[in-house]
């Protein structure tokens, strides 16, 4: 797997990442409180197994995904991140981008900072994927790079030939991947053997490292001695999206509808990678990750390992909160989003925070109409028309926006990236996007209702007709003479047109409607 | 204390629609000195009422409609339409063939149908027809070249013939006019005379015709600077520039004595590297996907050559590029790119 493809379109973009990118990983302080949301990834929140006033360990599961076979649902447990006692169960403002808030486990930690005890696993090879994956799933990991699928769900070993590790970091500022893979080759170069193992003997393994993080590379590449391959992608923004990454280095593109797992491919990210090694060498489930903390709004950007929960706030100042503070985006300054607020904790999915002072928040450019340059298109990485896109949602007309791929759109944001009529092009899409999902659970709640009436009504008409027949016949047994009456009574019956007892009926019926 | 909420993403690229249709005004710049060099200020003068017929009608009709003066006034667009009409003129135009085709242009091809980003036809090429049809002898009426006639005219001399109508020193105005070399190519092919005969004449030149060829190779290096500059892509000039001398080259090898050479076709007047490169690449007006403007722009050259050869006019870019205006819609309903995974 030497050769490398070109996706269609990307930018380049200005890494800003030496800001952030030559200290050490460095481990932040220990908050006083923990807050840990029982959902902090894609799929079903855990379920509490604590209540307040129990104390806890570090690494103690606090929510259980629903009995324990959580390794087949889309949902991992949570695990306290330090030892103390549980001071609340309530609804806590968690980071994303509704703003709403979540059911939380807060936490008093104790300063001790104990663990429960690990079991770690010395030869994983002689152990079973299945249980392997249970391993992964108890470890409560879910993808770090920013989408938070749970990473167990991605190991089903069936057909997959072609291991992808992700550590094309190619979001500006954010850093946390490139340090693991300078400070922790090896862990990540075993975490990929073991995700091997998993997936029954991959043929392929390779971890992919865009060109703008030489260290990295060459650190890699000592590590892997042959084991996996490393290879240099070229830095283009966004080379990080799976599908994207695919392409790049198999060619393949791979549709909307369609999973990596169909072409044998998977791809997990670095820090996915590193935190598998952990769960299974040193027996310890998710508890921590490392975050950028970057910005201009901060006097010493770098990376921090951060205990989950951890208010944003707490390691904000450990980095040096300047007081200008006036935008914090959680994730890339392409894909993120911005936070109301710091007093949210850090979760799974957190892997950059990007605090900005005034001067650095551009000032939100005025509008211009479309001029149609096209400009938009021709980055645009999956190939859509961003203008036509753009139009048919301003016109409202989401079914011809649908019909322009719109659901293919990844809302990488490079179109508006380039448009020089600065228009907000992915607020469009998301938008149209929503209205059309609302449009059609609007029209499937619709089509129940309606047919739940049509039911009823069929079912009343019934029972009535029913009811008069037996009432005739009884009348009829009574009084034999009055036959023609009955009958008349009957004829009337079908003529208004009552269906009879038969059940294929309501079904005739809901098609005529 | 609450942050500031807003949506990705959160960088932006310097470019703006100002800036673009300023680089645009640059490109054109060494073009417009060339034909200074060549016919004097003329040009300049007429750029100079254009610009302010547009600036003000661009003004009134913002007004009108409603909207907010200063990002449209500034967005350049209005400036790109008048320099572009600006030299397309004859140097010694009546004023009056400035200020009408600028106001048409703006008001008919841009307002009426929206302003900026929404006119199906290219503002600058709408006025330019639109005069062409109506002033027949205004638009075709050149000055000898400077260089040929020992003649060069000073700023109060051309002002005097647009504002006027009347050059200094007891000399007629049809005495300083002549035929553009395209135009008495046409005259005199009709007259059966054969390329040959005709290239005698002192105006032309043994690739295209003296003066044209140094204005269009300088609109041809504003043009390329455009495409460095990644405000054009080269899809569309290259297109229409290679179609022309493509089917140009197929009749003049077929027969040299009735079609003139392709280098005529480029090189014979300004027109076909103002098309190419600054009007035919007009993003609001012109096809959108990278097939979709190498059709458009072989729509363009192959119409020149039509309208050229066998049309009733001596050039065919502007009457090209507005036919094909017509047909960008289409155009890009059916080059719609093939979407990443379909
Ligand atoms: S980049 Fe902006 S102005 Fe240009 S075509 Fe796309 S949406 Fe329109
Ligand atoms: S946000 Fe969507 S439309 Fe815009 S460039 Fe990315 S994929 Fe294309």
């Amino acid at each position: 797997m030497t050769r490398l493809w070109q996706f269609r379109g990307g930018i380049k973009l200005d890494g800003n990442k030496s800001l952030s990118s030559e200290q050490p990983i460095a481990k932040a302080n220990l908050p006083q409180f923990l807050i840990l949301p029982l959902l902090q990834h894609i799929g079903v929140p855990a379920e509490p197994v604590v209540k307040v006033g129990d104390k806890v360990l570090k690494g103690q599961i606090i929510a259980h995904c629903q009995a324990n076979d959580c390794y087949l649902k889309m949902s991992v447990p949570l695990h306290a991140s330090s030892s103390g006692t549980v001071v609340a169960i309530e609804p806590h403002s968690v980071p994303h981008p509704s703003g709403l808030t979540a059911l939380c486990i807060v936490i008093e930690t104790d300063g001790r900072d104990e663990w429960i005890e690990c079991s770690p696993i010395i030869d994983y090879t002689t152990l079973s994927p299945m249980t392997l994956r249970q391993q992964v799933a108890m470890a409560g990991i879910v993808g770090l790079g920013g989408a938070g699928f749970p990473s167990h769900l991605k190991l089903k070993s069936a057909g997959i030939d072609t291991l992808i590790i992700n550590g094309a970091e190619c979001e500006p500022y954010i850093t946390c991947d490139d340090r693991l893979m300078r400070e922790y080759p090896d862990d990540i170069v075993m975490g990929a053997q073991i995700f091997r193992h998993i997936l029954g003997g991959t043929q392929h393994c390779v971890i992919a490292v865009e060109d703008n993080k030489p260290a990295a590379y060459s650190a890699l590449l000592q590590a892997a001695q042959g084991r996996v391959t490393v290879v240099k992608v070229p830095t283009l923004y966004p080379t990080g999206g799976e599908k994207q990454l695919i392409h790049v280095l198999t060619g393949k593109e791979i549709g909307k509808a369609q999973l990596p797992a169909d072409f044998g491919m998977v791809v997990h990210n670095i820090e996915t990678t590193r935190a598998v090694y952990r769960a299974v060498k040193e027996g310890r489930p998710l508890i921590s990750r490392v975050v950028t903390v970057t910005g201009n709004g901060i006097e010493q950007p770098q990376n921090l390992e951060v205990l989950l929960g951890t208010p944003i706030q707490v390691i904000i100042d450990q980095c040096g909160r300047k007081s200008d503070i006036k935008q914090l985006i959680m994730g890339g300054p392409m894909m993120g989003f911005t936070l109301p607020h710091d007093q949210l904790p850090v979760i799974k999915t957190t892997n950059c925070l990007i605090a900005s002072s005034t001067q650095a928040i551009e000032s939100p450019k005025p509008t211009m109409p479309c001029i149609r340059c096209g400009a938009c298109a021709q980055v645009c990485p999956v190939n859509l028309l961003p203008q036509q896109l753009y139009w048919y949602t301003k016109a409202k007309d989401f079914k011809t926006a649908k019909n322009y791929h719109l659901f293919d759109c990844i809302e990488c944001g490079c179109c508006a990236y380039v448009c020089p009529s600065y228009l907000p092009l992915v607020d469009y899409y998301r938008y149209a996007k929503a209205e059309i999902r609302a449009n059609e659970q609007e029209r499937q709640k619709a089509n129940l209702a309606r047919n739940r009436h049509e039911f009823r009504t069929f079912r009343l008409d019934r029972d009535k007709a029913e009811k008069l027949a037996r009432h005739q016949a009884a009348a009829a047994a009574s009084q034999p003479d009055k036959q023609v009456i009955i009958e008349a009574a009957l004829e009337r019956v079908k003529a208004k047109k009552v269906p009879n007892h038969s059940e294929e009926k309501p079904i005739q019926e809901e098609s005529v409607h | 204390m609450p942050f500031k909420l807003s949506t990705a993403p959160y960088l932006h690229q310097a470019n703006s629609v100002a800036e673009m249709m300023r680089q645009v005004l640059y490109a054109l710049i060494p073009g417009i000195a060339m034909y200074v060099w060549f016919f004097g200020w003329g040009i300049v003068i007429h750029i100079l009422l254009t610009s302010m017929t547009a600036l003000s009608c661009e003004a009134t009709l913002l007004w009108l409609r409603d909207r907010p003066l200063r990002p449209f006034l500034t967005d350049n667009s209005a400036l790109v339409t008048a320099w572009l009409l600006g030299s397309a003129l004859p140097p010694f135009a009546p004023w009056w063939l400035s200020v009408l085709g600028t106001a048409f242009a703006l008001i008919f091809a841009k307002h009426l149908y929206g302003g900026l980003g929404y006119n199906p036809f290219n503002p600058a090429i709408v006025g330019y027809a639109m005069l062409l049809i109506s002033f027949p002898s205004e638009m075709m009426k050149w000055p000898h070249l400077a260089s040929l006639s020992g003649h060069y005219p000073s700023i109060v001399e051309s002002m005097s013939i647009i504002f006027t109508g009347q050059p200094l020193g007891g000399i007629t105005l049809d005495a300083l006019s002549s035929a553009t070399p395209l135009n008495t190519m046409k005259t005199q092919l009709n007259k059966f005379h054969t390329v040959t005969e005709i290239k005698q004449n002192p105006i032309f030149s043994y690739y295209g015709a003296k003066g044209w060829e140094w204005i269009g190779s300088t609109f041809f290096l504003g043009g390329v600077w455009l495409i460095y500059k990644r405000v054009i892509t080269w899809h569309i000039p290259v297109a229409v520039v290679g179609s022309l001398f493509l089917i140009a080259s197929l009749f003049f090898t077929i027969d040299s004595d009735r079609y003139p050479s392709p280098f005529f076709h480029l090189f014979g007047g300004g027109s076909v590297m103002i098309g190419a490169f600054f009007i035919a690449t007009d993003p609001v007006s012109a096809a959108t996907s990278n097939t979709g403007k190498l059709i458009y722009g072989i729509g363009i050259g192959i119409l020149i050559y039509i309208i050229r050869t066998w049309g009733g006019y001596p050039d065919g870019v502007a009457f090209s590029v507005l036919l094909m205006n017509i047909a960008a819609p289409l155009i890009d309903y059916y080059t719609q790119p093939r979407v990443f995974g379909h």
